[in-house]
């Protein structure tokens, strides 16, 4: 029997009651320490803190609409070998899917780990939160979860959701261990917690919380909000089809791309150790440069742009689960989450692969079958 | 388009195809000299970089080819090297590519007849397709 409870809120804090939630948590006997989004004592910012004291859980903000790395990477680094102890991850869905993805790769364990989802209210680009963020930090979280949660909208003083969040249809973290549910929830005297597994239930049986059934409004709020996303995305995706459909659309698209990788640092599933493409192979000799100048008559530099890109997509374009960290990275504002996003839903729909899913699901370049793609073999 | 003569490059695995195209040779077969081969140990080695990178340099056509299945000299190279075929031709596309120009084929050790068959008719196929914009824009 799956657990569903709740979690009492009291004058729609629900910051200080979720920093409850996780201190309960923290104090059971068998779990470590806590990697929960923190508002920093040092500076306006928003951070995975790593807890193991209760009492240094003041400023827990996983609501904060700011997503500054995809938080994969530091559990895949905090997981790769035993740490010696068990690990509460707060996490969002693209997080969490990621983190999966990872775990396929053996760049993480799941072991352990119990991973607490939070519905995803989304976040605005990295620059635009510091436009957004005022004094207290709290306060402007509050803020946005209010105007979120009662339908009024993530748009504020000028600045809105990422793309990469308004085409997000996983606003849900349905992968993790434990949800906590905001969306069509009574914010003002409740949330929802439900376990999704035997790991989450052994964890809040031991809780003391009262039973709560999910309330249908909680199921019509989530389907539209898919829904609104879902329509989003797909425009999303038809223009950018439109945009990158020629060789020579797609190298106006990525004209001011400056081979920096940033994107492929901030890919989550970007999970070679040495890229290719930081090798010797691209420090090509300087008179390549000039009989490649000379057999076009001009060239772009630096080259291997839309090389790298194209190739980037072949290497993790199944395992995108659309976070847009790489839009977040790049400094010359090319709507690269879109591109990757866009060429992404093909090959996975192509591998009937969903990124994230669960980690029984084989990543499809991982593996084969004897009797399949008849399609591609030959000439005829 | 008549005297348009495309560029092919093949990469052809050591122990099926690449033998293939030996025996064509010992056997004074003839095939169009557009093929350019690459010899690899196993297709399952091709990464789908050196395709992409092959289109970009303005290659017209890429051809991968090795053993037949449950032939392959490491098990199963050939199988993995179809399921990233398949990858490019879903990835290439996108961006304008006539998927026919990537074409993926077993041959055999023994078929050296097979060989220059093949190539005969990859030349023509890529012949009426016509040139790769590649080669002609400023695209590295």
């Amino acid at each position: 029997m799956a657990i569903s409870a709740k979690i009492d809120v009291k004058d729609q804090d629900i910051l200080s009651s979720l920093k409850d939630f996780f201190r309960s948590i923290l104090q059971l006997e068998d779990v470590s320490a806590i990697l929960v989004p923190q508002h920093l004592p040092m500076k306006n910012v928003v951070m995975p803190t790593l807890v193991t004291d209760p009492e240094r859980l003041d400023g827990v903000d996983p609501l904060a609409p700011i997503f500054p790395a995809n938080t994969a990477k530091v559990v895949s680094r905090l997981t790769r070998k035993p740490a010696g102890g068990k690990v509460a991850v707060v996490l969002r869905s693209c997080e969490i899917r990621a983190f999966i993805e990872l775990v396929k790769l053996k760049q993480g364990y799941m072991d352990e780990v119990v991973i607490i989802g939070i519905d995803c209210l989304g976040a605005y680009k990295n620059t635009d939160y510091f436009k957004f963020v005022g004094e207290d930090v709290t306060e402007s979280t509050k803020k946005f979860y209010q105007s979120v949660l009662s339908e009024k909208g993530a748009a504020m003083d000028d600045v809105d959701l990422a793309t990469a969040c308004k085409a997000c249809e996983y606003p849900v973290p349905d992968s993790a261990d434990i949800i906590i549910g905001l969306f069509g929830m009574d914010i003002s005297s409740q949330l929802l917690v439900q376990a999704k597994n035997s790991k989450g239930e052994d964890l809040l049986i031991r809780l003391d919380l009262s039973d709560l059934e999910e309330p249908k409004a909680r199921r019509d709020a989530i389907e539209s909000i898919i829904t609104r996303r879902t329509d989003y995305r797909d425009k999303m995706f038809a223009e950018t089809t439109e945009a990158t459909n020629t060789l020579e659309k797609l190298t106006g698209y990525l004209a001011n791309c400056i081979n920096c990788y940033n994107c492929r640092v901030a890919c989550p599933v970007c999970y070679c150790k040495e890229c290719v493409f930081v090798t010797d192979v691209f420090n090509h000799e300087p008179s390549q440069y000039l009989k490649w100048a000379i057999r076009k008559g001009a060239i772009k530099m630096p080259t291997d742009t839309v090389f790298y890109h194209i190739t980037r997509l072949a290497h993790m374009s199944t395992a995108c689960i659309g976070c847009g960290q790489c839009s977040n990275a790049c400094p010359n504002d090319i709507p690269v989450m879109e591109l990757f996003r866009t060429v992404a839903q093909q090959t996975q729909k192509a591998f009937e692969y969903e990124p994230g899913r669960s980690i029984e699901d084989d990543p499809p370049l991982s593996v084969f079958m004897e009797d399949e793609l008849a399609d591609v073999v030959g000439i005829a | 388009m008549e005297d348009f003569e495309p560029t092919i490059i093949a990469f052809v695995c050591n122990w099926c195809t690449y033998t293939a195209a030996d025996l064509a040779g010992t056997s004074r077969l003839s095939y169009p000299k557009n093929v350019r081969l690459i010899r690899v140990m196993c297709t399952g080695m091709v990464d789908p970089q050196y395709v992409i990178k092959a289109f970009l340099e303005g290659a017209d056509g890429v051809l991968v080819s090795g053993c037949h299945p449950g032939d392959c000299h490491y098990i199963n190279g050939n199988y993995k090297a179809r399921r990233r075929i398949k990858l490019l031709k879903e990835i290439l596309p996108q961006f304008g590519f006539d998927e026919k120009r990537l074409r993926l084929t077993w041959i055999g050790a023994s078929d050296g007849i097979q060989f220059a068959e093949t190539m005969q008719d990859l030349v023509t196929q890529v012949k009426a397709m016509g040139p790769n914009e590649a080669k002609l824009k400023m695209v590295i």
